[in-house]
């Protein structure tokens, strides 16, 4: 080893010239053991990759290895001589390297900097995020992009309720306007514009295999890649700590007669003292939410998921009995009367609040949960969903990708958008700064990742199953509608029994 | 409604609605006057013509084709095949009930409370002042706030209308889930539009007692005739035209009411009107073909409403 | 029982009635204001909280140092005005032609006014898209001030005309003895005579646009085209996913909204009131 490389090294790092990225590559050259970069790497404390934006070569190729070498740090060193390792799922132990250099203000440079340059003075325009944290976030991209690529990205929030955003974006692909280069898709849409996006599957063929398989499925209609993932959501439960120790169950119920036990003696016992204790919310009204929770009690029960390979499956005795199930727990009052009208932020108010023991939700809530304006802050868990006993619990897969319309003409730049932002470093830094689920295992096993989203590490188990949009295309809607209200008729009192098979007949006609 | 009192030089009497002073005399003056209505007319027809005919047209042709929004292939012309559906479709059918209880309960009863607010405002009843500030509340907050707000209200477990009746008065003995309860529903979504929309009524009746002069009810009461016979007996038939385009346009607004369901049931079977129906296979089912029909047979229950008022109360018989 | 007690008992029943209607009437606007300046701690919790423990202006100040919001005021007023105005003056000549003339083709014009109203507004949207996209019209205010005569047009034209029909017409025959013209006799006796019509119509029209959402939503593309209804349901929530509503700052953000209106329209009401009452009606 060169000594006085090394010493220079140790020098810069502690002194803070150097950023994380330069101490890496450094430290990659000089072959150095992990305990002594680490070291390195904390001393440098924060120097947020502004020094020395070393780009790679090409695109996706040298990103992988990197990212899952290093366990967290975006640096886009050519030579993963570190630790070779395969492109998937490396816990590194390297320390959180760049998180804490992520705030909202700094985001990631832009990995492919040197291939998207070819492109510098071209518009594009993005459908993004309407509000909060990720059209912020968005916006911060968007110039750093322009600062590294010099391609001018026009953000434009898009509708912020789904529907509005789903026809909003019917009518430019009806007028194959040239308007439109980027569109984030909800999850459940790519299925139904698919003849209007781009195929992706040759230019992010590398990338591709670093997502979870079944959302990289999900974007996939008719053997064409056409939208990428960017983040995830998955259904999980949520429990109070506090109460189910009060009570003496040791963990949380890992079937759904568990959860019905336990939710009925906590809330037997809370009752005395708070008439309006819940046993148990979820998102109840009539709309797509519902299809998201029923989904995870027909196939958490071995009832399928409702539509595969092209037949609708649903009329099961699983599902019937799943079905009923969730319609007793409103009879026998685990559930509160009003569920039926709740939604995802009703559900959070009443965990939130203080009044109910168990909630199913999206991950947003745990953040919520634990802030300042939380009555449960610190008395929560979260936990896979149950099962039926013997089956694999699942989440119902939400959130949203990035699709590129075949219109525009400004395709290559667009991609090129489209790959910073669905990025291994761009999705590390959005799961930092705005708590968004990543959709690449590798980054969900990243320590800073882990650390802002604590319940990634309590939920990798969960398997996560897909609603039918992909192969229902552009009837998804009709049928996700036929299937919730079909549900919240059994919710109020129907027999399933009875519902299921006149669900499922006319979900086939729809098919057919 | 009356004109105003006519002045010294006339006799001070309550004038009728009367008829144009038009003298068939003359055809050119009848028919310089026909022009220059026209011409008073013009820029309301274009206004029309752009933002109603278009979309009219647009929609009696698309409901005779199986028009998706977003598809690659052009639409087809299908005939009456969207209207064969239509009028087998029991979820339509069971939105048209739906609305139209909805909208004769909101109606009847936004009415009553309006005319009441109308004549407290109108008169010197102490609380005059209160009532006028408040009366316009509902009516400025934007619908979809208000909806919601009202959601939260119900709510079966932090809303406030629950503790109120269980806790502070006591009047019922547990929570109720108010939106949920098919029984309960209805007449709880009514209140919520008779809370926004009764301060439209109030200023429309408002508008017509203000032109009622008081030489009016000074005569009367020199006559002898009590507060309440005066209402009924003079009041009220004053108050006719403005009673009449009240009611029509109450009515047509209720019975396209989307935002106050939408808000507090999404698309819950049960509880789905005609608008929300249309927007279903328009917007998120893309179908619009099917959608367009919706519209047309939405036109025709709303005329066959304005029909009966018409008729019934022989508006614009001149 | 004598008649003087029969009234007072009359008058107390009539009291009480009033008093109810008020708290219905008011009794959601006190809760707006609560709940904008509670913590949002308490926004949702058990036991009700009446009145917050500790009241906090955090979330006006969050809804004034909005610049998204100060627009969306901007363009709210410019929209609400121009669409006022606008089918006021549609409105007016064509009232007056439909209530003071009578010729052949009046009734057809007076329904097909009407028929504007007679279809739910998602019905039109469609077609009125493609029309604002037609004229160049994506994504600029003149977008909704067209398209919200849709729905102002038509009452403000039937207010009007059963306002003009039954003006007595011995004040047009008058003027048109002292040599006025039609629209001179319009413009100087009629129309001031319909005034609390046109404050009333004016009024309605006016908080209809201001409160009008699908049309904004649909037709305005980016954040600073918004008008108030649209910006208030795109308040920063402090997560991403967009499930998250930012009640506390919507609930400012309504009470901000609500209060100058109120007081604008009490301005007018009562100047209207004043007018009349002073005998605005001589000769």
């Amino acid at each position: 080893m060169n000594d006085q490389r090394l010493e220079s090294l140790i020098h810069d790092a502690f002194t803070g010239r150097l950023s994380r990225r330069e101490v890496l590559r450094r430290a990659g050259t000089l072959g150095l053991s992990l305990p002594v970069v680490a070291a390195l790497l904390a001393a440098c404390g924060g120097g947020g990759g502004t020094s020395g934006t070393s780009t790679s070569t090409n695109s996706g190729a040298t990103t992988a290895p990197t990212v899952a070498s290093t366990g967290a740090s975006p640096a886009a060193t050519s030579s993963p001589t570190t630790q070779a390792a395969s492109p998937v799922a490396s816990p590194s132990s390297a320390s959180p390297a760049g998180a804490a250099a992520y705030t909202v203000n700094n985001p990631p440079p832009v990995p492919n900097a040197a291939a998207a340059k070819q492109y510098s003075g071209q518009k594009i325009t993005y459908y993004g995020d309407s509000v909060g944290i990720g059209a912020q976030i968005d916006q911060v991209m968007a110039k750093r992009f322009n600062q590294d690529t010099g391609i001018t990205v026009n953000v434009i929030p898009r509708p912020q309720s789904s529907t509005d955003a789903y026809s909003t974006y019917l009518r430019f692909f009806q007028a194959k306007s040239t308007d439109v280069d980027v569109v984030s898709l909800d999850v459940i849409w790519p299925g139904a514009f698919a003849a209007h996006l781009l195929d992706l599957s040759q230019t992010f063929a590398s990338e591709a295999k670093l997502h979870y398989a079944p959302i990289i499925q999900n974007g996939t209609v008719g053997g064409k890649l056409i939208a990428m993932p960017w983040f995830s959501d998955f259904g999980i439960l949520y429990y109070r700590t506090d109460l189910l120790q009060k009570y003496g169950f040791s963990t949380p119920p890992q079937t759904w007669e568990e959860l019905q036990t336990q939710a009925q003696k906590i809330m037997t016992g809370e009752r005395s003292s708070n008439a309006n204790f819940q046993g148990f919310v979820f998102q109840g009204n009539a709309y797509e939410g519902l299809t998201c929770n029923a989904l995870e009690w027909i196939d958490s029960s071995g009832g399928g998921t409702i539509i595969e390979n092209g037949k609708v499956t649903l009329n099961n005795p699983q599902a019937i009995a799943a079905l009923n199930r969730a319609k007793g727990w409103l009879s026998n009052g685990i559930a509160p009367r009003g569920v039926t009208s709740y939604q995802e932020d009703d559900a959070r108010n009443v965990f939130q609040g203080g009044n109910c023991a168990f909630m199913r939700n999206w991950p947003y809530a745990y953040a919520l949960g634990n802030g300042s304006d939380s009555k449960v802050a610190g008395k929560f868990d979260v936990a896979p969903l149950p099962t039926e006993s013997g089956q694999k619990s699942v989440g119902t897969i939400g959130g949203w990708m990035m699709g590129i319309s075949a219109y525009s003409k400004a395709q290559q730049a667009a991609t090129e958008w489209v790959r910073y932002t669905t990025s291994a470093e761009s999705q590390t830094y959005r799961a930092v700064v705005g708590s968004f689920v990543p959709t690449q295992a590798a980054v969900a096993q990243d320590p800073s990742v882990v650390q802002a989203e604590p319940f990634l590490k309590s939920t990798a188990d969960v398997v996560r199953v897909a609603r039918p949009s992909t192969e229902t295309g552009d009837k998804y809607n009709q049928i996700s509608t036929i299937f919730f209200q079909g549900v919240s008729q059994i919710l109020n009192g129907q027999d399933a029994a009875s519902i299921v098979p006149n669900v499922t007949q006319q979900i086939q006609r729809q098919m057919s | 409604m009356a004109g105003p009192a006519v002045t010294e030089g006339q006799q001070t009497r309550p004038v009728a609605p009367s008829k144009a002073p038009q003298p068939r005399a003359t055809s050119s003056l009848a028919r310089r006057q026909a022009r220059l209505a026209w011409l008073l007319l013009l820029p309301t027809l274009l206004v029309v013509a752009f933002v109603a005919i278009y979309p009219l047209i647009q929609t009696i042709w698309y409901g005779f084709t199986n028009a998706r929004l977003g598809s690659v292939t052009p639409p087809r012309f299908v005939g009456l095949k969207n209207y064969q559906d239509l009028i087998a479709d029991s979820a339509f059918r069971s939105s048209i009930l739906v609305t139209v209880k909805f909208t004769v309960i909101t109606v009847v009863i936004e009415f009553l409370l309006g005319m009441l607010i109308a004549l407290v405002v109108n008169s010197n009843f102490k609380g005059r002042g209160l009532t006028r500030a408040a009366m316009l509340v509902p009516w400025a907050i934007p619908t979809v706030i208000s909806a919601q707000m009202w959601k939260w209200m119900y709510h079966d477990v932090y809303g406030v209308f629950n503790d109120l009746l269980v806790n502070k008065l006591g009047l019922l003995s547990h929570n109720v889930a108010w939106l949920s309860q098919p029984n309960t529903s209805l007449p709880a979504i009514a209140a919520v539009d008779i809370w926004k929309t009764t301060p439209f009524v109030a200023l429309l009746l408002l508008a017509g007692l203000q032109v009622i002069p008081s030489d009016v009810y000074e005569a009367a009461t020199v006559d002898g005739a009590n507060r309440l016979r005066q209402f009924f007996d003079m009041t009220l038939p004053l108050l006719q035209p403005a009673i009449v385009v009240t009611l029509i346009f109450r009515t047509l607004d209720a019975l396209r009411v989307f935002d106050v369901f939408y808000v507090a049931f999404g698309a819950r079977p049960d509880t789905m009107t005609m608008a929300i129906y249309d927007q279903q296979n328009i917007v998120a089912f893309a179908d619009v073909g099917y959608g367009s029909a919706i519209s047309m047979a939405i036109f025709v229950v709303i005329a066959i409403f304005v029909i009966a008022y018409v008729t019934t109360f022989k508006v614009e018989a001149q | 029982m004598g008649t003087a007690s029969r009234r007072t008992i009359g008058s107390i029943l009539f009291y009480l009635l009033l008093a109810v209607i008020l708290v219905y009437i008011i009794f959601p606007f006190y809760w707006a204001v609560r709940s904008s300046i509670a913590p949002n701690s308490e926004l949702f919790a058990t036991p009700v909280q009446y009145w917050p423990s500790h009241a906090t202006l955090a979330n006006y100040r969050l809804v004034f140092q909005n610049a998204d919001f100060i627009d969306a005021l901007r363009n709210s007023a410019i929209v609400a005005t121009s669409v006022t105005l606008a089918s006021l003056a549609v409105g007016a000549l064509g009232a007056y032609a439909l209530g003071r003339f009578s010729f052949r083709g009046r009734r057809p014009v007076l329904y097909l006014v009407l028929s504007m109203t007679m279809f739910p507004q998602i019905a039109v949207l469609g077609a009125l898209y493609d029309m604002v996209n037609r004229f160049g019209l994506y994504n600029r205010l003149g977008a909704l001030i067209l398209t919200y005569l849709i729905f102002t047009l038509p009452f403000t034209v039937w207010v009007l005309t059963s306002f003009f029909q039954a003006l007595p017409h011995e004040l047009e025959e008058a003027a048109y003895v002292d040599g006025a013209s039609p629209l001179q006799a319009f413009y100087q006796i009629l129309l001031p005579l319909a005034a609390p019509g046109m404050v009333t119509t004016g009024l309605l029209a006016f908080i209809a646009a201001w409160n009008e959402f699908l049309f904004a939503l649909s037709f305005m593309q980016t954040p600073d085209k918004r008008t108030v209804p649209v910006a208030i349901f795109t308040f920063t929530p402090a997560t991403g996913g967009g499930f998250e509503i930012p009640w506390g700052q919507m609930m400012a953000a309504t009470v901000v909204v609500t209060v100058p209106l109120i007081v604008l329209t009490l301005i007018f009401q009562r100047r209207i009131l004043a007018g009349l009452t002073a005998g605005a009606v001589k000769g």
